[in-house]
This record gives structure tokens, C-alpha cells and sequence, in this order.
């Protein structure tokens, strides 16, 4: 008799379990789906504001611009001029991600080209730079 | 690379050029600066290259060797002189860069997580379409400054009725062809922005004429600089919009800098046209019966080895004779005889900002003895000979006492206050702003005719024989 009842409140437990199990999964899937909503909701404010991010960039960049670039002695206006063309030759960026895919496109020629003439710069801007740089000495004596 | 990595890589490269420019703040740092630069770019292209996107590495490797190659060979190639013009090419070069790189974003958009082809959210179309039309008018301007500098296009102003008409109307065009595009996303569309901006590079550069050069190459400089702005936004890559804007703010602050020096707005030498209609009468006139006192070199190495302090004002004329190494020996000669050398520039001599400081440098000339206009003018009362050589508008008096002179108000370099005035220069002519040099016609003045160079080299000479 004993035996029975433990039996039975046993399967009766284990029946709990098993609609527990059912809910807890239900759940999960709603918070997975919910997770989702959320990330991609995220992702979609994100696309909003990370053009707010990158203008805040911009405007914060172009104050350093301004402040570090009236620090440059005149004498150095030259050697400016090439190192800021070398710099802006990190526009090579964009050409390594057009040139970088596996398959041949125009896209891809576009990239290439847009290496080599950003490699001229770079590799150009910084040696005349430096060139000019090694000329400029004090006094000897 | 995971992409917080990427970006906080990129952020570094960002950091490393801006400490790039700041080491430009004097010239013991300067070369540290131009290091720190380079490892900047490193950076930014090895964190582009392990970026999950960039598979292929046949085509980027052949690229860059190819275009390192001719950067190398040419940066290491290209006479102190021709810098301007070097300059201005490689200008051109990052113009080009990036309307190709916003033609490979337009085809191939998912490469750069900006939607997919034909449909492409609007924003994204009008950062191309700024980047684009920046870009090309970089690329054709700077060429065009390219041809004036180098002499294959006369350095003379290009100007024609109707002009600025055309090209305000041009400029109209441009922008309802953006419109269209953003809204139509059309193949041709997108070509005919890249023409028209080609087009109006052109149109900007032609009518600005040759001594307004340093103040066109810093603009292209700038411009260059919003160009990689542009594209940045389009990228979204925040190495390229924080370079960008140092380099677009750079360009502008020179642009300001040579503007000041010549007393001239920025609109102005935009408008160009400088120098052709308005010669004729402040020149002509009343300089029929003026006379010059004419020297030779022994004159002028007598005069120089009696003084006590000479001061050098070197020009435009001094680049072009190529004769910094034999100003530089002339001076070194009346060193040792214990006569004190100061050299005086002038914020818009030469062809670009800081060119006479670069040809003096590779002279040999250190460095602190060349000095600004503000901190030399002061000096000039107490020196017995100013030493012209190339040099003529920037020191003109009448930019302070003719109000009808084109040159009122230019800042001048104060030779006048010199004790004796020699002038190096070919003829009488007028310079480029088309005015007569009152100077020429002082007492304390003497012309030494001649090629820069040669007098110089005679000068050594009388000064050895003596």
C-alpha cells in the first residue's frame, strides 16, 4: 500500500518535472526569440546612432586637427604638406577591402588600382618626408 | 581580427598620426613624427589585411609593390626644387584613390557592409557621392596645379567671360546628378558625378595663376583630406574619418596661413584671375624717367664684407636659378669673416608653404638661423645690408603706404630698413602681382642684374680675390 502511493506521488512528480521541462523550454524559446528582437533591435539603433558616433568623431577630430596643426613651426609647412598626403593615403583601407575578395569582379580592379596609387603615396609621402626632415640640422658650432 | 580588436587597432593607427603631425612642432622631433606616422599606416593596412573580408592577398601584394616601387624610386628621385610640383601629384594620386575605392563600394556594396548592389540605404549614397566628387576634383585640380607648377601649362592665369557663371552652373548640375543618384542608384549616374567633378577640378584650378600656388596646393591638400573623410563615412572606418579630418583641417590652416600672407581673401584667389587686369596703371606712368644704381658682384662683396650683419631674403627667383647652395657658400664666407648671417622668409615665398625653409635645409643652412616675418622685421633697422635674391612683392612698401596697390596690406618683410638694400634679380620687370617695386629706385638700393645663381658664384669669387 505503502509502496503504491510512493509510486504513484512518484510518477506524479516526475509528470511535474516533465511539464516543468516543457514550460522551461517554452521559455527559453521566448527569451532566445526576445534576445533576438533585442540584438537586432540593437543592431538597427545601433545603425542610427553609429552615424551620430562617427560625426562625433569627425567634429572631435577636426578640433585636434586644428589645435596640433597651428603647433607646426612654419619652417616645417613643407614637410606637413607630404606627411599629411602620406596619412591621407590611409584611404588604402578601402582599396584593400575592394581588392580583397576571393573572386575576380570590378570591384576587385577598382581595389587594385586604388592600391597601387595609394602605395605611390605612402611609400612616396613618407620618403620625401623623411628626406626632408634629415636636412633640417642646428647650428654645428 | 574580432571586430572591437579592428577598431581599437584603428584606433591607435588614429593616435600615431596624430602624434605624427604633433612632432612637426619642431624639427628635433620632427623625424620621430614622420616614424610614428609610418607605424600608423602599418597598423591601419595589417589590421585591413586580417579583417575577416580580405581573402585574396595576390592582387594587394602585387599592387603595393608596384606602387611602392614608384614611390620609393620617385620620392628618392625628385630635386628640392621640383617638391611643389611632387607634391601636387601625389595629391592627385589620393583624388583618384578615392573615387576608385566609392566606384568599388557602388559595385560591390556587401564588401563593405553598406547594403547590396542596386539597393544601397541613402545615407550611404550621399557619403560616396561626396567622397566621389571631392576626390575627382582633387585629382584633375592637383593635375592641372601639377602642369603650372611643372611648366608643361603656362603659370599664367586662364580666365575667359562668363567663367564663374559656368561654373556656378556646373555646380548646380553636380548637385541634381547627386540627387538623382541617391534616389535612382544608376550606374550611369554615378560616372557622370565622377566626370563632372572631373570636369569642375579643371574649371577651379585654370584661372588661379602661379604665385597663388602655395595656397591652391594647400587646398588641394585639404580637399584631398575631406576626400578620405568621405569615404570614411562610407566605410564607416573611423581611422580613415579621424585622418581625414586632420589632414582636411591641415590643408585649410595653410590655406589660411598663406591667404594672411598675401593679404588676400580665399575667395579671391579662388575667383583667381590675379595679377592680369590690374598691372597696367600702378606700374605704368610714372616710372619713365626713374633711375637705378646698378652693381656688379665685386660691389656687392665689398659692400657685404664691410658690414656688420647681413640679412638674406630669398624668393621664389632663388628656386628657380637653383642657387640655395651658392647663397649658402656666399654666406658662409661672410661668417667667417664674423659677419652675422640671418636668413628672412617670408609666409608666401616659393611655390608652396615652407618651400625656402626646405631649399635652405638642403643647403646646410641650420635651421635657427632662419627666421619668420614677425620675428625678423624687427631686425632689419640694425642690419647694414638686406640681400634680396628672387625675392620682390613680399617687400615692397607700398603694400603699406598705397591703399590702391593690389598688394595693400599684404604683410611685407621691412628691407627698406636696412642700411644698404641689394636686389639679385633679372630685370626691372614688375613681379607677380604686377606692381612696381618702389625699392628699385632708393638711394640705399643696388641692383645686381642677373641670373640668382651666377652672382652668387661671383660673389664668392670677388670675395676671394679681395
Amino acid at each position: 500500500m505503502a509502496t503504491d502511493k510512493v509510486i504513484e506521488g512518484a510518477a506524479d512528480l516526475a509528470n511535474n518535472a516533465k511539464a516543468l521541462a516543457a514550460q522551461a523550454e517554452a521559455l527559453m524559446a521566448q527569451v532566445n526569440q526576445l534576445a533576438g528582437q533585442l540584438a537586432s533591435q540593437a543592431q538597427q539603433s545601433g545603425g542610427g546612432d553609429s552615424f551620430v558616433f562617427f560625426v562625433m568623431i569627425f567634429v572631435l577630430s577636426c578640433f585636434v586637427g586644428y589645435y596640433v596643426v597651428w603647433s607646426v613651426t612654419p619652417a616645417l609647412h613643407s614637410p606637413l604638406m607630404s606627411l599629411t598626403n602620406a596619412i591621407s593615403s590611409v584611404i588604402i583601407v578601402g582599396a584593400l577591402i575592394a581588392a580583397g575578395p576571393a573572386d575576380l569582379s570590378l570591384a576587385k580592379v577598382f581595389g587594385f588600382f586604388a592600391v597601387i596609387l595609394a602605395s605611390v603615396n605612402i611609400f612616396g609621402g613618407f620618403i620625401v618626408s623623411q628626406r626632408m626632415l634629415s636636412m633640417f640640422k642646428k647650428k654645428t658650432n | 581580427m574580432s571586430e572591437n580588436l579592428s577598431a581599437f587597432a584603428y584606433l591607435i593607427a588614429s593616435v600615431c598620426f596624430i602624434m605624427a603631425l604633433r612632432g612637426l612642432s619642431s624639427p628635433v622631433t620632427a623625424r620621430r613624427g614622420n616614424l610614428l606616422g609610418m607605424a600608423g599606416m602599418t597598423i591601419a593596412i595589417v589590421t585591413t589585411l586580417a579583417s575577416p573580408g580580405v581573402m585574396s592577398f595576390t592582387m594587394i601584394l602585387i599592387g603595393m609593390l608596384i606602387g611602392g616601387a614608384i614611390g620609393t624610386v620617385v620620392a628618392l628621385k625628385i630635386k628640392m626644387t621640383a617638391l611643389p610640383e611632387l607634391v601636387a601629384a601625389f595629391h592627385s594620386l589620393v583624388g583618384l584613390a578615392a573615387v576608385l575605392v566609392a566606384a568599388a563600394a557602388y559595385y560591390e556594396p556587401q564588401a563593405y557592409g553598406i547594403g547590396v548592389a542596386g539597393n544601397i540605404p541613402i545615407g550611404s549614397l550621399i557619403e560616396m557621392s561626396i567622397g566621389t566628387v571631392i576626390g575627382a576634383v582633387t585629382f584633375t585640380g592637383s593635375i592641372i596645379a601639377f602642369a603650372k607648377l611643372h611648366g608643361t601649362m603656362s603659370g599664367a592665369p586662364v580666365v575667359f567671360a562668363g567663367q564663374h557663371t559656368l561654373n556656378a552652373l556646373l555646380g548646380l548640375l553636380l548637385f541634381g546628378l547627386i540627387f538623382w543618384f541617391v534616389g535612382d542608384q544608376n550606374a550611369g549616374l554615378f560616372w557622370m558625378i565622377v566626370l563632372l567633378s572631373c570636369l569642375m577640378g579643371v574649371l577651379i584650378i585654370i584661372p588661379i595663376g602661379g604665385a597663388d600656388m602655395p595656397v591652391v596646393i594647400s587646398m588641394l591638400n585639404s580637399y584631398s583630406g575631406w576626400a578620405a573623410c568621405g569615404i570614411g563615412f562610407t566605410l564607416s572606418n573611423p581611422a580613415l574619418i579621424v585622418t581625414g579630418a586632420l589632414v582636411g583641417s591641415s590643408g585649410a590652416i595653410l590655406s589660411y596661413i598663406m591667404c594672411k600672407g598675401m593679404n588676400r581673401s580665399f575667395i579671391s584667389v579662388i575667383l583667381g584671375g590675379f595679377g592680369t587686369e590690374n598691372g597696367g596703371p600702378a606700374a605704368g606712368g610714372e616710372d619713365g624717367d626713374k633711375t637705378v644704381r646698378r652693381g656688379s658682384a665685386a660691389d656687392a662683396a665689398f659692400i657685404m664684407k664691410n658690414a656688420g650683419s647681413v640679412i638674406i631674403v630669398p624668393g621664389y627667383g632663388m628656386a628657380v636659378a637653383q642657387a640655395q647652395h651658392a647663397l649658402r657658400e656666399m654666406c658662409d664666407m661672410l661668417k667667417a669673416e664674423g659677419i652675422k648671417v640671418s636668413y628672412a622668409i617670408h609666409p608666401v615665398a616659393g611655390r608652396m608653404p615652407g618651400h625656402m625653409n626646405v631649399l635652405l635645409a638642403e643647403a646646410n643652412v641650420p635651421y635657427d638661423e632662419v627666421f619668420e616675418l614677425d620675428s625678423i622685421n624687427r631686425d632689419f633697422p640694425s642690419a647694414d645690408v638686406a640681400f634680396v635674391i628672387g625675392a620682390n612683392d613680399v617687400t615692397n612698401p607700398v603694400a603699406k603706404t598705397d591703399p590702391d596697390s593690389p598688394i595693400y596690406g599684404m604683410p611685407i618683410l621691412d628691407v627698406e630698413n636696412a642700411g644698404t638694400v641689394l636686389f639679385v634679380k633679372r630685370s626691372l620687370s614688375p613681379g607677380y602681382a604686377g606692381v612696381d617695386n618702389v625699392l628699385f629706385y632708393r638711394d640705399s638700393t643696388m641692383m645686381l642684374f642677373g641670373d640668382a645663381k651666377a652672382m652668387c658664384e661671383g660673389i664668392v669669387n670677388a670675395m676671394d680675390a679681395m
